[in-house]
């Protein structure tokens, strides 16, 4: 295991403990329910009452292509975020050069993000 | 051991989440567990000491890629059965990139025997690899990465071009009319005498 | 590192000039085509000025760390690309006026492109080169789409896209594993370590094999040339005249500057992939010419030709050779642009634009200067003897020959003879056929001017150019040596 793996190992944890008890807070009951006899399912305990209704229709219907703009704008400026986490680790160690390569990186996207608002792609209806 | 035992783990569940996504009978699901690939992506990637790959793996792919992804999935409104019905006609296909990806991943592994390394070899050090990376991006290859940011203005615009049309009934906040207003036109005062009301 | 802007002013000006541009489009909307497009035509010809001007030798070397080079080869593509590309925003003038609601963007996308190739023709690194090549080709690909509602122009930039991207990953994988074997990204130390051992492992090999396989596709040479015909005839004709010049300037030229500084010493290898490139794009051109009845997919295979030709000049190497590459690519420009130019001013009754070729029917009779101009272009695109499409096509033969390369040679020239053919089948069509339908020429002046000005420069009178463009091209050469 390299050395910066072992410095992930808390979260490593963290994660196998909460997968463990959350698989058993949800597991056990259903396998209680069951070694007890109380696992008796019928069609009228399955269906939805008070928690919804049927639905109307296939979920499966088309999307309005504005989502579509949202979604790209959204992975433009996640990607810009990208840039800033390398930036911000090192940027004691480069000094002016990289603030200012920076700050004129974030420029030319503000001015991507000032087109897209004038451009009326941020308006909805 | 932990490493060795996080490494079966990770890669167990990378290929099978991969399956997954190949044999899940709804698309929605495929990409879902295609987003518990990338996590698990991450995972190894974190143990082979690929911090910055991790961290884009999750913030870029499970963040942004996968959401388009789930957008696209719903947008075209594909019956999935029907294309499934021409699995085994697609089959020998199939089985062709499958063995092209195969002889990829045999040339990958044998690669480091198929010469001699004729560059100077690295001098490694015991700096993380994101910052590294940072002082490399921002200083030495700034010219690459100022022109990445034109890359993305470049995305903005086409998105913006290909599927932004202007429509006639939008009727966006207009701050400035919000702030221009006074209170001189706006207000009026009265004092309507009883049982009479006010003009408006 | 001491950061020398003063040599990259060109790019510095398109680079400035270029949001002011945008944010003028977005507030005033469809008015401000206009103010884009002239804007853009001058921030053009300003960048060309700087960078003819700017040639001090003391900017020359290598800048920021060795990234970029201002070289007088890249002052040369970039002076052939600047002008081709305000050409082409030019020719696009009255087709955008027409009825597109995103006019104002479409000269903005162009000059953005024009940034990546200005980087694509400069870059002495791996990674500036693949920065630019992206840079251009994003671009490229929302051009071909630009017209959305028309279902073929939207397959042009799907089908553009999904292979572009496919190359892009096919170079990367190139170039990483060129990185893996030499240690650098750098050209010229990628050539010093390749100098250093003779003997070329496989992996090394292969990794020079998939970046040419790479940049074989942004140049359209064959077997990479798969989509050049469908996206040529699925974009909209203006995006289709700057694809055939501009970006096929930068992309040759960027071929040219990997192959002779970071693999020059490899040249045993990569002249067999070149010269099989150069022949199967001669002859693929010229054959599936024959059967097309699009004027814009024929224009494509005569792209895919003439690169072959280009090629021959890659193949033969040295200072000739490239010089040879870089006159072909000046002539090959102003033929390409004159042709299209015609083809984007022919209308028919209702005022659509025509593709078809049959539409040229009896062309000589209505407007005889037209059709004398397109056919001093097909002449010349086919290298026939007075014009002055001939004189690249024997430098490149002569380059081939000077290295020894006779059958290269010998077979280039009999693909010239096959390739004759289908241009003198557009001219049969001009001149000798009956018109079957009324055709209309919206040709505007200025238009007209440069379908003028372009065929003079193609007839026997651009010989007096040879002069001029030919020691610009020697210079340049000889920057790479």
């Amino acid at each position: 295991m390299a050395d910066v793996a072992a410095g992930y190992l808390p979260i490593l944890l963290f994660l196998a403990v909460a997968l463990a008890l959350s698989s058993a807070f949800v597991g056990l009951p259903m396998l209680v329910s069951r070694l007890t006899g109380a696992h008796r399912p019928d069609p009228e305990k399955l269906s939805e009452y008070e928690c919804g209704f049927p639905a109307f229709e296939d979920s499966r219907d088309q999307f309005d292509v504005r989502f579509y703009l949202v979604a790209i704008l959204f992975i433009i400026f996640d990607l810009e975020v990208a840039f800033l986490f390398p930036w911000a680790v090192s940027l004691m160690g480069t000094g002016w050069a990289a603030w200012i390569a920076m700050m004129i990186f974030l420029t030319e996207l503000a001015l991507g993000l000032v087109y897209a608002w004038q451009k009326g792609a941020l308006e909805w209806e | 051991m932990i490493g060795i035992f996080a490494f079966y783990l990770f890669a167990t569940l990378t290929i099978l989440s991969g399956i997954l996504v190949i044999f899940a009978r709804n698309p929605v699901h495929s990409v879902l567990w295609l987003i518990v690939a990338f996590f698990n992506a991450a995972g190894l990637m974190l143990l082979l000491g690929a911090e910055f790959i991790a961290l884009l793996l999750v913030m870029v792919y499970v963040g942004a890629v996968a959401v388009l992804f789930l957008f696209i999935v719903m947008m075209l409104d594909i019956d999935f059965a029907k294309l499934r019905s021409g699995f085994t006609r697609n089959l020998p296909i199939g089985l062709l990139i499958a063995l092209v990806l195969l002889a990829e991943m045999l040339i990958a592994i044998t690669a480091a025997n198929s010469g001699p390394l004729i560059g100077d070899q690295p001098a490694s050090t015991a700096q993380s690899n994101l910052s590294a990376m940072g002082e490399l991006m921002y200083t030495r290859y700034l010219v690459p990465f100022e022109l990445s940011g034109i890359i993305l203005l470049v995305a903005m615009i086409g998105a913006i071009v290909l599927t932004h049309r202007d429509r006639g009934d939008v009727r966006g906040q207009k701050i400035h009319h919000q702030v221009r207003r006074d209170p001189e036109e706006a207000i009026r005062m009265t004092t309507p005498e009883s049982g009479k009301g006010v003009e408006l | 590192m001491t950061y020398n802007f003063a040599a990259i002013v060109p790019e510095l000006m398109l680079i400035i000039g270029e949001p002011i541009l945008m944010l003028t489009a977005s507030t005033m909307g469809r008015r401000a085509t206009k103010i884009t497009t002239w804007g853009t035509v001058a921030l053009l010809i300003a960048a060309t000025i700087a960078a003819l001007v700017g040639t001090e030798p003391s900017s020359a070397g290598p800048l920021f760390g060795g990234l970029l080079s201002a070289d007088p080869f890249a002052v040369y593509g970039k002076a052939l690309i600047y002008l081709s590309a305000a050409v082409a925003i030019i020719a696009a003038n009255s087709w955008f006026a027409r009825d597109d609601e995103h006019g104002p963007e479409y000269p903005i996308l162009i000059l953005l492109a024009t940034v990546g190739m200005s980087v694509m023709v400069s870059a002495t690194n791996m990674i500036t080169l693949y920065v630019g090549l992206e840079l251009n080709s994003l671009s490229a690909y929302i051009l071909a789409s630009y017209r959305r509602t028309d279902a073929r122009s939207a397959e042009a930039g799907l089908k553009y896209f999904v292979l572009g991207a496919l190359a892009s990953g096919i170079l990367l994988y190139g170039i990483s594993l060129l990185y893996g074997f030499t240690g650098s990204t750098q050209f010229s130390a990628i050539a010093a370590a390749l100098g250093r051992d003779e003997a070329m492992g496989i992996g090394l090999l292969l990794g020079l094999v998939f970046t040419l396989s790479g940049l074989a596709f942004k140049i359209s040479a064959v077997p990479f040339h798969m989509w050049t015909p469908d996206v040529y005839e699925g974009s909209p004709t203006p995006v289709t005249t700057f694809f055939a010049s501009a970006p096929k300037v930068a992309a040759v030229l960027l071929a040219t500057r990997v192959c002779i500084e970071a693999l020059g010493p490899a040249i045993d290898a990569w002249r067999q992939i070149i010269i099989f490139a150069a022949l199967a794009s001669i002859f693929l051109g010229a054959i599936a010419a024959w059967g097309q009845t699009n004027i814009k997919r024929l224009l494509a295979y005569s792209s895919i030709n003439n690169i072959g030709f280009v090629l021959i000049g890659l193949a033969a190497g040295g200072a000739a050779g490239v010089s040879a590459v870089l006159f072909y690519m000046a002539i090959y420009v102003v033929m390409t642009l004159g042709a299209f130019l015609v083809v984007l001013n022919l209308r028919n009754a209702a005022g659509e634009p025509v593709e078809a070729i049959d539409a040229l029917k009896g062309l000589s009779s209505r407007r005889p200067g037209m059709a004398a101009a397109l056919a001093v272009f097909m002449f010349s695109l086919a290298g026939i003897p007075p014009l002055f499409g001939f004189w690249p096509k024997l430098m490149v033969f002569n380059a081939a020959v000077e290295q020894g390369l006779f059958a290269l040679a010998v077979a280039g020239i009999l693909g010239t003879v096959v390739g004759a053919f289908y241009y003198l089948k557009i001219v049969k069509v001009m001149y000798f056929d009956e018109a079957e339908e009324e055709l209309h020429y919206a040709c505007g002046n200025l238009e007209a001017a440069f379908i003028g000005l372009f065929a003079l420069i193609v007839s026997p009178l651009g010989y007096l150019l040879i002069g001029p463009i030919g020691s610009a091209a020697d210079n340049a050469a000889g920057a790479l040596f």
